[in-house]
């Protein structure tokens, strides 16, 4: 079973058009974006044929694990929760 | 006048505590919480170590949705091959002073959100506290979206991502070699088949964590926890060797669940859901800034966990530092002064108890499990070549020490001795 399949059990409220993460790639330089692609638990970073990150906010599991790697670059991205009633909502944790 | 003489930002383990126990000793509370229903943005591997919630709720586990009283312990160290486990069964784990039970956040979280409540607490959800209220350099309550609350004294039990310690200028922005991530599936089974496969009677649960290659030789491990009628199963990481990793966290995940020695226990099951969540195990070095004028750190949010290896512990910490936050709020109430002068009493009283205790014992530990590589493989490699030629037969036999001593010269016996020191002061 894929992380994608797994996230699709998953109770999620997408806030459409508010992503509460917004990402600065051009403030990142190539080894923290191939980070990004390997430490998010729920692989929403993700490289396209140009090698350029691209970042789905929706199956977000919130855990801030792309926040704390892109730490150390100042503007990498701008993290956030989600507002209230929206995002994951755990039926288990 | 303040709304509030308190303000509790997170309803987990440590907010909802500090909002019973403050609430009890007659203080006006406002819990304030993120999630659509208290608990559902919360994740634990995840074990409750009863001790510290006993004291305030006596005999709670009769009531409380807990799932599982864990009666059994296993560790496994495992190769691509092979898997070494020990198991530890014992009834002194059953011991009500010493007990720990498998939990599920999002219906334990909201139990004792219930007890806050019952004891007088306003808990509001869903709202998120999106900043601190300031007068000058005072903090004096929060901004959730337009609202503005004011309270005496804020308490930030905000988990380990905590923005407003950060606000607040108490916390730094967390290292990635100081939070490790832990991913997790759910895995539904019959209570029955649980009972079965792990050796269980009715409520009785196991703790199980794997060394080697789930983390595929960098700083981390799988752990496993049998819950009612789920099984908890999942990979924790530090983040900061994640990030080194040729393979991403969700395949080594998937490879997890798929090796031999998992692969069987959750056979039939099915996946109902998937989380993740940050773990603080920094250990002393990471603690931020605990207590200022009006505000208190709690919890995750204050960093008080401890990961050793063959245990893992932070929601025991999380409440007993809720309970000993209220005390220090309900002295202040009674001076009449929220200034770092009497809210330092906090810090006091974390060091003279265990939260901080531990943390010094163990102050060597972090850097132990992060930089002593060969606990990840080395280790695990020799442990499973050792036992593979004792227990594997083909004919002719030779003494076990002339089968084992090649192998731990080739491990290096010197390191080995080294990081066995290292390891016994450090765990």
């Amino acid at each position: 079973m894929n992380v994608a399949q797994k996230l699709s059990l998953n109770k999620f409220v997408v806030d459409e058009g508010n992503p509460h993460i917004v990402i600065h790639p051009e403030k990142m330089d190539a080894e923290t974006i191939k980070a990004l692609t390997v430490v998010c638990p729920a692989g929403l970073y993700t490289l396209d044929e140009k090698g350029t990150l691209a970042f789905e906010f929706a199956g977000c599991l919130e855990c801030g694990t792309c926040r704390v790697a892109t730490a150390h670059k100042p503007g990498a991205m701008e993290w956030n929760h989600p507002r209230p009633s929206f995002g994951v909502q755990y039926r288990w944790g | 006048m303040a709304d509030y003489d308190a303000i509790v930002v997170g309803a987990g383990l440590s907010g909802s505590t500090a909002a019973y126990c403050m609430a009890k000793a007659g203080l006006s509370v406002l819990v304030i919480e993120r999630g659509e229903a208290v608990g559902s943005k919360n994740v634990t591997g995840g074990r409750l170590y009863s001790h510290s919630l006993e004291k305030i709720f006596p005999g709670f586990a009769d009531s409380a949705p807990v799932e599982r009283k864990i009666v059994k312990e296993r560790i496994s160290m495992m190769t691509a091959e092979s898997c070494f486990t020990v198991e530890f069964a014992s009834d002194r784990l059953k011991n009500p002073a010493s007990a720990s039970y498998s939990v599920m956040r999002a219906n334990f979280d909201p139990w004792l959100a219930a007890k806050a409540e019952e004891a007088g607490c306003d808990v509001v959800c869903p709202a998120v506290a999106d900043d601190l209220l300031r007068d000058g350099d005072k903090i004096i309550g929060i901004r959730a979206g337009e609202d503005e609350l004011t309270s005496d004294v804020v308490l930030l039990a905000d988990g380990v991502n905590s923005l407003l310690g950060q606000k607040a200028g108490m916390k730094e922005e967390l290292s990635p070699h100081q939070v490790a991530v832990g991913c997790k599936e759910i895995v539904e089974l019959p209570k029955g088949a649980i009972n079965e496969r792990f050796g269980l009677n009715d409520g009785e649960g196991v703790a199980h964590l794997f060394a080697g290659t789930p983390s595929n030789a960098l700083v981390g491990g799988g752990f496993l926890y049998t819950n009612k009628d789920t099984v908890s199963i999942g990979l924790v990481m530090t983040v900061g060797g994640l990030t080194t990793s040729s393979l991403r966290l969700p395949d080594l995940m998937e490879a997890f669940r798929e090796s031999a020695p998992v692969k069987p226990l959750l056979a039939g099951g099915t996946v109902v859901e998937y989380a993740a969540h940050l773990v603080p195990e920094g250990g002393l070095r990471m603690i931020p800034t605990l207590s200022r004028d009006n505000v208190l750190l709690l919890g995750d949010a204050a960093g008080f966990c401890l990961n050793l290896a063959y245990t893992v512990r932070g929601m025991d910490y999380a409440i007993a530092s809720g309970q000993l936050a209220a005390e220090t709020v309900i002295e202040a109430r009674e001076k009449n002064d929220f200034s770092n002068a009497v809210l330092s009493g906090y810090v006091s009283r974390l060091e003279k108890s265990y939260v901080l205790k531990d943390m010094k014992t163990h102050k060597h530990a972090p850097a132990f499990i992060e930089h002593t590589k060969r606990l990840y493989k080395a280790y695990p490699e020799l442990a499973a070549n050792v036992l593979a030629d004792i227990f594997t037969v083909s004919g002719p036999s030779r003494l076990i020490i002339r089968k084992t001593l090649p192998k731990i010269f080739k491990a290096g016996p010197f390191g080995l001795l080294m990081d066995g020191l290292k390891g016994s002061r450090a765990l």
